[in-house]
């Protein structure tokens, strides 16, 4: 009996153990998934928040993390597809279906993990688009009829949509050396206001609206309709002040102009809370409330600094008269473009005028037209 | 002896399963043992914590920090007229000092007929369930609402509730607000007819120590909390995309805030004391303030 006795002691080590071992892994390894509306969902933890459309379409994201994390939200994004089939189990047709067996289902119910056959970037920058090159190839886009993309690659990958200006900012002229591979790059991109996905995705109409200016010269907020969630970049982000690409092409006005196309598009299901729910570039879920906040700090902040620009004060001053202060214990980064000191400076620039190119003179037309 | 292995065995299995090591044991979360019943209509008592209608610049006994009084400096009023603002409920920390009747419920579980959850609903609120079945709070990227989201336990016969995730809000209508970042514990405490319900609310962007208020309801068998409905509209003919505010450096800036300080002739390094205020020794300042007049 004693001999019984132990081996049922290790044989619950053995099963315990990797239970163990497994819950440890889900803590410290995994990326954490947040439901958020219909068919939308948000990965967090990878860098950027990555905001996932997943159902019988396939899959979607907007943005894919940094590079390092890509493996792990590839993962997520089929342990996500594995739960949402648990969540629809195959319909248990009992009727007299002789070509439809249902016992069959029940042999093993889960059917492969559909392919990643889009990515929307919604900017630049490499905490939102460095994991394109994994997953894209991860992904699959189907070809035929008039949908090919690169004919040497077609099928072989997700197809990656963006603002014209993300390709501009991610590739390099013949013979430079881009800033990111080639195989990351956009493969649809637009330049007009906005792009509309050409059918449904997962019960979603899909449309990119492009905001000029905002955090870089190349964002998009992303709506799915039918789900009603904004995917924001980091033209709205819960963790910092805005981040204000000085390099490249970002403002201030272009930020507030984001949050508030995206305010214009929010509706709250009660007392603006809910309804329209927004993934932000960074930090928390949030909806339209966290929008107007958000919206309202940045305002007013670019009030006051406007207001000292025009009464003649100097970027040192401005600084040492705290315009930002009421706000600073929550925003403030500790350091970089969205500390104190960085989105002060940030939004002085983009709010200074430029100086007006001199006119040429007499001596100089003379000498530009000899 | 088998089942004695078999049990030893199964407990090894059991102790290490995920639903175990998430949720709280039955021994750590004391639903059912004790407490009292909670539900029926509360109508308030008025007390000294009661909100009432502030004043600008009453900032007297909150341990609000520079930052926040910066911000309350910069609050106008007007900005309750944006299409964002018009239709928000108080949020819970601060609808308990309302002058708002409480209505609190309870849900059942229709087999163990044990309270899963206690709901509270406050005029122009919305619906706070205050969870007694071991659930946990949900992650830092979870969203936050006006009501957060609240667990309970009994002490005894004293409720204790632990509400996060909610919305950044006013703790008093002059501008005075918190972050997203509090936490607020609410404690519940029946006797008899009456019920005090004690608020301690702890914020480490705006607060300095924790704000500690009391409420006092009585029971009222004829009471209904009326509907409030809420229809947004454009109260002002405005630009898109202005956010009303003072503006640092303005007359209006520096002596709106006044209006308490002016009519209470209480010195303006006491209304900006922030935790100071809230204990006897403020008095002495007050004293010396007025006396330097």
């Amino acid at each position: 009996m004693k001999k019984i006795f132990l081996a049922c002691v290790g044989l619950a080590a053995l099963v315990g153990a990797p239970l163990i071992a497994q819950q440890n892994r889900a803590a410290s390894d995994e990326l954490e998934i947040l439901p958020v509306h219909g068919s939308i969902y948000m990965i967090a933890g990878a860098g950027g928040n990555v905001t996932v459309s997943a159902g019988k379409d396939g899959v979607l994201l907007v943005d894919s993390g940094t590079a390092e994390n890509a493996d792990k939200v590839l993962a997520a994004v089929q342990r996500l597809q594995r739960q949402l089939q648990v969540k629809e189990p195959p319909v248990d047709l009992r009727w007299g279906a002789e070509t439809r067996g249902t016992l069959q289902n029940s042999l093993n119910p889960y059917a492969p993990t559909k392919p990643i056959r889009y990515i929307i970037n919604a900017h630049a920058h490499p905490d939102h688009t460095g994991g394109n090159l994994r997953l894209a190839k991860s992904g699959r886009t189907f070809t035929g009829g008039n949908v090919s993309g690169d004919i040497a690659d077609a099928g072989q990958g997700a197809a990656i949509l963006a603002y014209e200006n993300v390709l501009n900012r991610m590739s390099a002229p013949t013979g430079s050396t881009a800033p990111a591979p080639e195989g990351a790059w956009p493969t649809d991109t637009f330049h007009q206001d906005s792009m509309k996905l050409s059918h449904f995705f997962n019960g979603d109409g899909v449309q990119i609206i492009h905001i000029a200016d905002g955090h870089t010269d190349g964002d998009s907020l992303v709506y799915f309709r039918g789900s009603d969630v904004i995917s924001a970049g980091d033209l709205f982000v819960m963790t910092t002040y805005p981040i204000i690409d000085l390099e490249r092409g970002g403002t201030i006005n272009g930020v507030i102009e984001g949050l508030n196309k995206m305010l214009d598009i929010v509706i709250p299901e009660f007392r603006m809370e809910g309804g329209t729910m927004v993934v932000p570039g960074h930090g928390r879920l949030s909806d339209g409330g966290d929008v107007a906040y958000y919206r309202d700090m940045v305002t007013i902040i670019r009030d006051r600094i406007q207001a000292m620009i025009k009464k003649g004060m100097t970027l040192d001053q401005i600084k040492a008269a705290r315009p930002t202060a009421d706000y600073d214990p929550r925003w403030a980064a500790a350091r970089g473009p969205a500390s104190t000191a960085g989105f002060i400076e940030a939004a002085y620039r983009t709010l200074t005028p430029k100086p007006a190119p001199a006119k040429p003179t007499a001596t100089t037309k003379k000498k530009s037209q000899g | 002896m088998g089942v004695a292995v078999f049990a030893v065995f199964a407990l090894i299995v059991i102790g290490v399963s995920p639903r175990a090591q998430q949720y709280p044991s039955d021994e750590e979360v004391n639903t059912q043992a004790t407490g009292v019943d909670l539900s029926g209509d509360w109508t308030p008592v008025r007390e000294e914590d009661n909100t009432g209608n502030t004043e600008l610049g009453d900032w007297v006994g909150i341990p609000m920090n520079e930052a926040a009084r910066l911000r309350a400096m910069a609050w106008v009023a007007s900005i309750q007229t944006l299409p964002e603002w018009q239709c928000r409920p108080h949020a819970v920390s601060y609808i308990s000092r309302g002058p708002s009747q409480l209505r609190i419920s309870k849900e059942v579980d229709p087999v163990s007929r044990q309270v899963i959850a206690w709901h509270m609903e406050w005029l122009r609120s919305i619906d706070k369930a205050v969870y007694m079945d071991g659930r946990p709070h949900p992650s830092d990227n979870a969203p936050h609402t006006w009501g957060g989201f609240s667990t309970g336990q009994w002490i005894g016969d004293m409720l204790k509730i632990e509400t996060t995730h909610i919305k950044e809000e006013y703790l008093k209508r002059d501008g005075v607000f918190h972050s997203d970042r509090i936490k607020v514990n609410q404690f519940l405490i029946r006797r008899g007819n009456y019920l005090t319900y004690i608020l301690v609310a702890y914020d480490p962007v705006y607060l300095t120590e924790p704000l500690i208020r009391s409420t006092e309801y009585q029971i009222d068998a004829h009471q209904n909390i009326p509907p409030y409905p809420c229809n947004v509209v454009e109260e002002v003919d405005r630009a898109r995309g202005i956010v009303p505010h003072n503006m640092p450096g303005t007359q209006q800036y520096a002596d709106d805030v006044k209006d308490y300080a002016n009519r209470y002739n209480i010195p303006w390094d006491v209304i900006t004391a922030g935790a100071e205020t809230m204990y006897p020794e403020i008095q002495a300042k007050i004293a010396a303030g007025r006396a330097r007049k």
